[in-house]
C-alpha cells in the first residue's frame, strides 16, 4: 500500500525505523499488540463498523483535501488496521512505515468522528492502536520522537535541565516584581492550595506565560507552589507515539510531585493534549481510575477567579474576538461552557464560529500531529482549510483558544492562509484588562 | 407428497430450527465473548460503564433526528430507519407469517395490514438500492466498501424482494416461496456471524461510548 514516490515525505524516523525494521520483530509486535494488549474494544469496532461512510464528513483532514476518501477516518482505519486483520498481520515494514505515517500525520486523535458515527466507533481508538505498534516496531516520525525521548531522560518535554527551570522561575518572578513588587513564584511550598503545572515549551520558548500566571496567582491572592523537581511537566508527547510506558512513568512524576508538596489540587495551565494525558489517558494507564490527586484545567480555575471576584476586570476588553475550543478539554472534558462564561466576562464582542463546543473541529496541531514537525507542516497547514475558513468567516480579530497545541497550530493556520487575526491565550486577555494594584 | 411438499417441509420444518437455534446459539456466543473478552483484557470498562449514560446516547441515536448526524443526512436517516424498521419487524408482524405461527404453535398476535406491509416491503427494497448506489458512487463509501458489503446487503435485501414476488402469486410462486424461506435462513444464521452482528455490538458500544462521553468527558455525544 505504498503511496506514490512523488508524495512521499522524507522523515528520518520513519525511514530508518524502517529500514532497521525485520519481519521476525513485525509478527512478534503484532501478535503482542493484537492478542496481548487490545481487547473488546477493538474488536467490537472493528466487528460493527458497517463501511457506511457516516463519519466521513467530521473528518478536517477528509473535508480539507477535497474530500478524499483515502483520509475519511473509516478510510484511515481500513488503510491501517483493516488492512493489518484482513492479511491476519503478515504486512512487511513498508506497510508499517506508511501506517506510521498516517496514523500520525493524518488524523489527530480528536475523536469527532466517534460522535457522529450511529455505533460510537472510536476510529481515534483504532489509530492510536496502529501508533502503539509502529512505536513498538520502532517506526515513529523523528520530531515526536525526539520529545518522547526528552520526556524519558528528563521528564519533560523539551529537554529543559533541572537549573535551567528553576532559573527561568527565578527570571520570570524577578521581572514580574519589577511590577508587583511582592510578587513571588513559590517553589516546593508544602500544602498548598495548589500546585500549578505546565508544559516543557512554557519555560523554553514562552516563559511570558509563568510570568502571566504568577502575576495573577498573585494578584488573586492564591497559595500556591511549583515543584522545582521533575513532574513539574504535565505534557505527554509519549502519550501519542504509542510510548505508554513512558507516559505512565511522567504522569507518576506529575502526581507523585504533588503528593510530595501535599497540596489540596493540581492546576494547569492552558494546555489540551496534557490535560488529556493528566485526566484521562495517563491516570487510567496507572490504574487509577480517577486523578488520585483532584486536577482542574485553567479554564475552570479562571472561571473560578472570576465568579468568586477574587480577579476583577477593569475594562472588558474591546477588539472582537473567537474562540476555538480545543477537543481535549472541551470534547475531553466539557469545559465549554465555562469557557464562553470566562470570555464573556473578559471581553466586550465575541463571536462565535460554527459550528462550535463538542462538534468544533480540530486545530489539525493536536493529537501529535505538530510535534511531527517540519516534514509533515505543509500537509498539516493544509489539512485544515475548514478551520481556515471557520475563522475567516467570523471576521474576529482576536482567535483566543486555551491549549497551547491549539495556539501553534493556529499561528500556523492565520499565517498560510492569511487570515487577518492574531491568536492569544486567555490569560494574555485576562493580563490585559484585569484590575492591577497600586504600587 | 411431492418433491416441492418434502422440500416445503424441509425447509420450513427443520431447516427453520436450524436457523433458529444457529441464530440464537451464536448470538449468545458472540455477546458472551465480547463481555469475557473485557473480562480478561480491559476489565477498566466495568468501572466507567453508566446505565444513565448509556441509555441517554442509545436514546439519542435509535431515535430518528435526535442527533447531530441523523439531522445533517435527513434522506439517509429516513431511508436507514425505515429500513431497520422493516427488517425487524416484518418478520414477526406480517400477516402471512403470524398465519403460520398460528398453525404451529396456536398462538396469534396484532398484524400488519396487508397493504402496509407491501409498501413497507417495496420501500425496503428502493432502501437496499439506495444503499447499494450509495457504495457504487460515493468515494468515500467506495473506498472503504469489501465485497462482503456486497454479500450483506444481498442477504438483507434477498427475504424482501423474495417475499414481494412470491406474494404477487403470479409466477413462479412456490420457488419464490421456497427462496424466500431460505434466503430469511441464511440473514437469521448470518447475524451472529458477519458484519450483522452490529444488530448485537452495537448496543454495547453505543453504551461503552455514551457512558466515556457522559461520565468521563461531560459532553454529548450525540
Ligand atoms: S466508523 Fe461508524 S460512521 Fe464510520 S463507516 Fe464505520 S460505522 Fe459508519
Ligand atoms: S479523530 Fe479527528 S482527525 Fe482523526 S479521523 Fe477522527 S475526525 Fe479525523
Amino acid at each position: 500500500m505504498a503511496e506514490p514516490a512523488k508524495n512521499r515525505i522524507i522523515d528520518e524516523g520513519l525511514d530508518t525505523g524502517k529500514e532497521r525494521l525485520t519481519q521476525e520483530r513485525i509478527d512478534k509486535v503484532i501478535n503482542q499488540v493484537l492478542s496481548g494488549e487490545t481487547g473488546a474494544r477493538l474488536k467490537a469496532y472493528m466487528d460493527t463498523c458497517v463501511h457506511c461512510g457516516l463519519c466521513s464528513e467530521t473528518c478536517p483532514y477528509y473535508l480539507s483535501y477535497g474530500r478524499d476518501p483515502k483520509l475519511s477516518p473509516a478510510g484511515k482505519v481500513r488503510r491501517t488496521m483493516g488492512e493489518i486483520l484482513k492479511r491476519k498481520g503478515k504486512v512487511d515494514p513498508d506497510f508499517i512505515r506508511q501506517a506510521s505515517e498516517v496514523a500520525s500525520t493524518e488524523c489527530n486523535v480528536c475523536k469527532r468522528c466517534a460522535m457522529y458515527c450511529p455505533f460510537g466507533v472510536d476510529s481515534a481508538y483504532i489509530l492510536l492502536v496502529i501508533r502503539r505498534i509502529c512505536h513498538l516496531c520502532g517506526v515513529t516520525p523523528l520530531y515526536i520522537q525526539d520529545t518522547a525521548h526528552s520526556h524519558s531522560v528528563t521528564q519533560n518535554q523539551m529537554w529543559v535541565k533541572e537549573d535551567e527551570w528553576i532559573d527561568t522561575l527565578q527570571w520570570q518572578e524577578e521581572d514580574a516584581r519589577e511590577e508587583l513588587p511582592d510578587l513571588r513564584i513559590p517553589l516546593d511550598k508544602e500544602g498548598a492550595d495548589f500546585m500549578y503545572s505546565v508544559i516543557g515549551p512554557e519555560p523554553k520558548f514562552l516563559a511570558g506565560l509563568l510570568y502571566q500566571a504568577a502575576y495573577i496567582f498573585n494578584v488573586a491572592g492564591c497559595d500556591w507552589t511549583m515543584p522545582s523537581m521533575p513532574g513539574w511537566d504535565n505534557s505527554d508527547m509519549a502519550m501519542f507515539t504509542g510510548d505508554n510506558e513512558i507516559m505512565g512513568r511522567n504522569k507518576k512524576f506529575h502526581y507523585e510531585a504533588a503528593q510530595k508538596l501535599k497540596v489540596k489540587r493540581i492546576v494547569m495551565g492552558e494546555c489540551g493534549h496534557a490535560f488529556r494525558s493528566v485526566y484521562d489517558v495517563g491516570n487510567r494507564w496507572l490504574a487509577w481510575a480517577n486523578p488520585p490527586v483532584p486536577m482542574v484545567h485553567a479554564i475552570d480555575f479562571y472561571h473560578e477567579l472570576l465568579s468568586t471576584g477574587k480577579i476583577k476586570i477593569k475594562e472588558k476588553y474591546k477588539k472582537s474576538v473567537t474562540i476555538h475550543d480545543p477537543c481535549n478539554v472541551i470534547r475531553g472534558r466539557g469545559l465549554h461552557d465555562k469557557l464562553r462564561y470566562v470570555i464573556h466576562e473578559l471581553c466586550e464582542n465575541v463571536i462565535e464560529m460554527h459550528p462550535n463546543r463538542e462538534h468544533n473541529y480540530c486545530c489539525n496541531a493536536g493529537g501529535g500531529v505538530i510535534n511531527c514537525g517540519p516534514p509533515f507542516k505543509n500537509k498539516r497547514v493544509m489539512g485544515n482549510k475548514v478551520k481556515a475558513k471557520q475563522c475567516a468567516d467570523t471576521g474576529a480579530e482576536i482567535l483566543i483558544t486555551p491549549c497551547h497545541n491549539c495556539h501553534s497550530g493556529m499561528e500556523d493556520i492565520v499565517l498560510y492562509y492569511k487570515l487577518d487575526m492574531h491568536v492569544k491565550f486567555i490569560s494574555d486577555i485576562m493580563y490585559e484588562v484585569m484590575e492591577k494594584p497600586e504600587v | 407428497m411431492s418433491n416441492f411438499d418434502m422440500l416445503y417441509n424441509f425447509i420450513s420444518g427443520p431447516l427453520f430450527i436450524v436457523a433458529v437455534i444457529v441464530f440464537i446459539g451464536g448470538s449468545i456466543y458472540k455477546i458472551h465473548q465480547l463481555i469475557s473478552l473485557v473480562n480478561q483484557k480491559e476489565k477498566f470498562i466495568w468501572r466507567y460503564m453508566s446505565w444513565k449514560y448509556s441509555i441517554r446516547s442509545i436514546l439519542h441515536w435509535i431515535i430518528p433526528f435526535a442527533s447531530t448526524n441523523w439531522r445533517k443526512r435527513s434522506f439517509m436517516t429516513i431511508m436507514t430507519f425505515i429500513f431497520h424498521m422493516g427488517l425487524v419487524c416484518m418478520p414477526f408482524f406480517l400477516a402471512a407469517h403470524v398465519i403460520l405461527i398460528n398453525e404451529a404453535f396456536g398462538v396469534s398476535w396484532w398484524t400488519i395490514p396487508d397493504g402496509t406491509a407491501d409498501v413497507i416491503t417495496v420501500i425496503v427494497i428502493i432502501a437496499c438500492v439506495f444503499f447499494l448506489l450509495r457504495r457504487l458512487i460515493l468515494r468515500d463509501v467506495r473506498f472503504i466498501t469489501t465485497p462482503s458489503d456486497y454479500a450483506l446487503l444481498t442477504i438483507a435485501a434477498a427475504p424482501f424482494i423474495t417475499g414481494f414476488l412470491a406474494d404477487q402469486q403470479c409466477c413462479y410462486y412456490r420457488f419464490w416461496l421456497i427462496l424466500h424461506i431460505l434466503s430469511g435462513e441464511i440473514m437469521l444464521m448470518a447475524i451472529p456471524f458477519t458484519r450483522l452482528t452490529h444488530m448485537l455490538y452495537a448496543v454495547f458500544t453505543r453504551a461503552y461510548l455514551g457512558s466515556e462521553f457522559g461520565g468521563v468527558r461531560h459532553a454529548r455525544d450525540w
